[in-house]
């Protein structure tokens, strides 16, 4: 069963792949749909079997051919069917499901549809072997899967020479993060002597608290999770990406392919709980990330590039909470924020969709009566992002911010200070979209309507998922049985039979009765500052200014701390400088001249050589002869 | 050896020479003449020097071997006759001359 689920979205890719040119477009859309809805169902039958099976069995394997065999060195092509792997598998091929069917109509005017689509389905396929292969070596194929699929789609408009740009700086800076998680890789093989999870961990765990070769290889690995996922210094992609067709927004680089990072340290828990250092760089890593993308937030006036930041900033949030050593909070947030950020880019999908490709938020305003399905998800989906009491975000934030408070207090003001900006930016793009007047001089207001039903009703389904999501791991408050169900999935242990997903039993993040106080409190804040952010855009309609008038710290904002400046000024340029000179110095004049030389040599022997070749019979025969005397000379002498 | 007797009578030496100027002539006669059948003749004139010579050294060894090798040289020669005579046919029909000097098609 388990190939089934890798299978299928690879066979829609090959599929629209090939013969997508002669296949009518809506059956293309419906064909890569079908097969990832396939893979989902087999996900879901596997899960359920997984979860029957569980005191007895902890896993399924599947090995389908060996892939290299070379002296001790030894790969397979295998997969592993765990608890870990199972909950990303289901948050891949579920949201990846509703995003094809939506993209279906979104993507509809769209001339290439089927290539969309078979790169769709691709990038599933890609991220599937990431999550589900049982070693190393198969994730790092999927990570370099989903890399290259992300490059092909945020590139997908790519007669936009910008956008073409986009989808380069995304590759090469996940370059520089791959080379990060290469490095690691090596160092594993080379102290553990295997690439496979089980047999790597298992030498791990008789290794001591805080070994120099933990500390490498795990900071190693989060070089590489830096760069997928977002953070500092390796963020400035993920804005950039949203040069993508908004579907891919969601999918690729809100949902799922940015997590890889948290599911890589998660899966790499083993390692992670014996270097205390690495997750101290991780936890400020993610706090300075969350807190800086949350700033630029506030400034941003591009829909897609608000919730580019708020991604980063979530992300922020997550790596907060492995540098805590909370997986299971990590993990929690990245299903919930799946669900909420998905909803909020598909529903910005449906926004520009009606406002005819236009993103800047300042041409918007006063949609909600247009756009009655997509106001109302939208406005779950901010809530749930901004932590609404009882709805999927509160519980994965409250559980990080325990985790956070039962640490270290100072994390815990940065961390809040980062949410409670995070409430106010989600709101001002909330309420400057939907609410106030209609300011577009382009489009006339009565024209827009309402996404067609194949759009709204992934919406809808997402909707229902970010008030639900909540009940994956509810916290011990909601009552027994129901309670902290993510949690015991995966500290679930086989005794013997196998090992539970997070080796080392999770610290309990017990925090004193007044940490608790101050966490309600919460509410109440993050309220004020629901408050303040209505009275500035909906009571007095303030509208963001233009980008000429920013001024002070709100222009440093809105420009992105000039890091994107910073960046091209110091890396960019001078090897662009020293590439301009190496192809005016030595390419142009050394190597042209030294080639055309010895083409001009050859061309004069050839002219001089080319004379005795007349045509004529005689002196054929005269060099024939010659020919054969030389022969008989040899001969003899 | 009655029958070859009447080699026997000259010296080896005399056989060598007579087929070097015969191969000589027939030599020279490819390299300067213009006239294809002329060419051809004198291919003819080199094949039967060889001849004459293995079948000279045939008689002063006493060994056969020389002997059946010219027969396949005369069976080589007459296929080559054939064909070459052939082709130079062809020649003149389309050139309306027999002289090779014309024939330079082939210049690279």
């Amino acid at each position: 069963m388990l190939e089934w689920i890798i299978v299928l979205p690879l066979l829609g890719f090959l599929i629209n792949g090939v013969f997508g040119s002669i296949i009518p477009k809506p059956i293309a859309g419906w064909l890569g749909t079908a097969f990832v809805f396939g893979s989902f169902v087999v996900t879901c039958f596997l899960f359920s079997d997984l979860l029957s099976a569980l005191p007895a069995k902890g896993a399924v394997y599947l090995k389908v051919f060996t892939f290299l065999n070379v002296g001790n060195f030894h790969v397979d092509i295998a997969f592993q069917f765990d608890r870990l792997s199972a909950i990303m598998a289901l948050i891949i091929t579920g949201i990846g499901t509703l995003i094809h069917a939506y993209s279906i109509s979104y993507m509809s005017d769209d001339d290439s549809l089927y290539k969309f689509f078979s790169f769709l389905n691709l990038f599933i396929f890609s991220m599937l072997v990431l999550v589900l292969g049982s070693n190393f070596v198969m994730m790092f194929f999927g990570w370099e899967g989903v890399g290259l699929c992300s490059y092909l789609l945020i590139g997908f408009w790519f007669k936009n020479v910008s956008f073409g740009k986009a989808a380069r700086k995304a590759f090469v800076m996940n370059r520089i993060g791959d080379l990060g998680l290469l490095m690691g890789l090596f160092l594993i093989y080379q102290n553990f002597g295997s690439f496979e999870y089980t047999e790597v961990f298992a030498k791990f765990g008789r290794l001591e608290v805080g070994t120099g070769i933990c500390t490498a290889i795990a900071l190693l690995l989060f070089i590489g999770a830096m760069g997928k996922s977002a953070q500092i210094p390796l963020y400035t992609w993920l804005p950039d990406a949203m040069a993508g067709p908004t579907p891919v927004s969601a999918l690729i680089h809100a949902a799922t392919m940015v997590t890889a990072g948290i599911y890589l340290v998660v899966r790499c828990e083993a390692i992670y709980a014996l270097a205390p250092f690495a997750r101290e760089v991780i936890l400020w890593i993610g706090l300075a990330t969350s807190l800086m993308a949350a700033l630029i937030g506030l400034k941003q006036n591009d829909i897609k590039k608000v919730l580019a930041y708020s991604t980063v900033s979530q992300l922020g949030f997550m790596f907060i909470a492995l540098g805590c050593g909370a997986y299971t909070a990590a993990l929690f947030h990245v299903i919930t924020h799946a669900f909420f950020k998905a909803l909020l880019f598909l529903g910005a999908g449906s926004v520009i969709h009606g406002m005819h490709h236009e993103q800047d938020i300042r041409q918007m305003g006063g949609l909600r009566k247009k756009m009655p399905i997509t106001y109302a998800t939208f406005l779950i989906g901010t809530l749930a992002i901004t932590g609404f009491p009882m709805l999927s975000g509160f519980f994965s934030k409250d559980e990080i911010f325990t985790a956070i408070l039962a640490q270290n207090t100072g994390v815990f003001v940065l961390g809040l200070l980062s949410a409670s900006i995070t409430v106010f930016y989600t709101f001002r793009m909330f309420f400057v979209t939907f609410h106030g007047n209609y300011r577009n001089q382009h489009h006339s207001y009565e024209k827009i309507a309402e996404s067609p039903l194949l759009m709204t009703l992934p919406l809808l389904i997402l909707a229902v998922l970010s008030l639900i999501g909540g009940a994956v791991n509810f916290p011990n408050y909601m009552g027994e049985g129901i309670s902290k169900g993510l949690y015991h999935l995966l500290s679930f242990d086989g005794g013997g039979s196998f090992s539970p997903i997070l080796i080392l039993p999770e610290q309990s993040f017990e925090i004193s009765h007044v940490k608790e106080w101050i966490l309600f409190a919460l509410t109440p804040l993050f309220l004020f500052i629901f408050l303040v952010a209505r009275k500035k855009y909906v009571v007095k309609a303030a509208v963001p200014e233009a980008d000429a008038d920013q001024v002070g710290f709100g222009k440093t904002l809105a420009n992105k701390f000039y890091v994107d400046e910073a960046y091209n000024r110091s890396f960019v340029e001078p090897i662009e400088l020293v590439s301009d000179t190496l192809t005016e110095y030595v390419d142009e004049k050394a190597f042209k001249s030294s080639f055309d030389g010895i083409g001009r040599i050859n061309q004069y022997v050839a002219s001089l050589l080319s004379r005795f070749q007349n045509g004529n019979i005689e002196y054929y025969l005269v060099y024939m002869v010659i020919g054969l005397c030389l022969l008989l000379a040899f001969n003899l002498f | 050896m009655s029958s070859l007797s009447i080699f026997n009578q000259l010296e080896i030496s005399h056989y060598i020479y007579l087929s070097t100027v015969l191969f000589c002539i027939g030599l020279f006669g490819v390299l300067f003449r213009r006239n294809a059948i002329i060419i051809l003749m004198c291919i003819e004139l080199m094949l039967n020097a060889v001849n004459l010579l293995f079948v000279a050294f045939s008689s002063y060894m006493g060994d056969a071997d020389g002997q059946i090798f010219v027969f396949f040289i005369m069976v080589v020669a007459a296929a080559e006759a054939a064909v070459g005579l052939a082709i130079l046919v062809l020649v003149y029909r389309n050139t309306r001359k027999t002289d090779v000097s014309f024939l330079d098609n082939l210049k690279g």
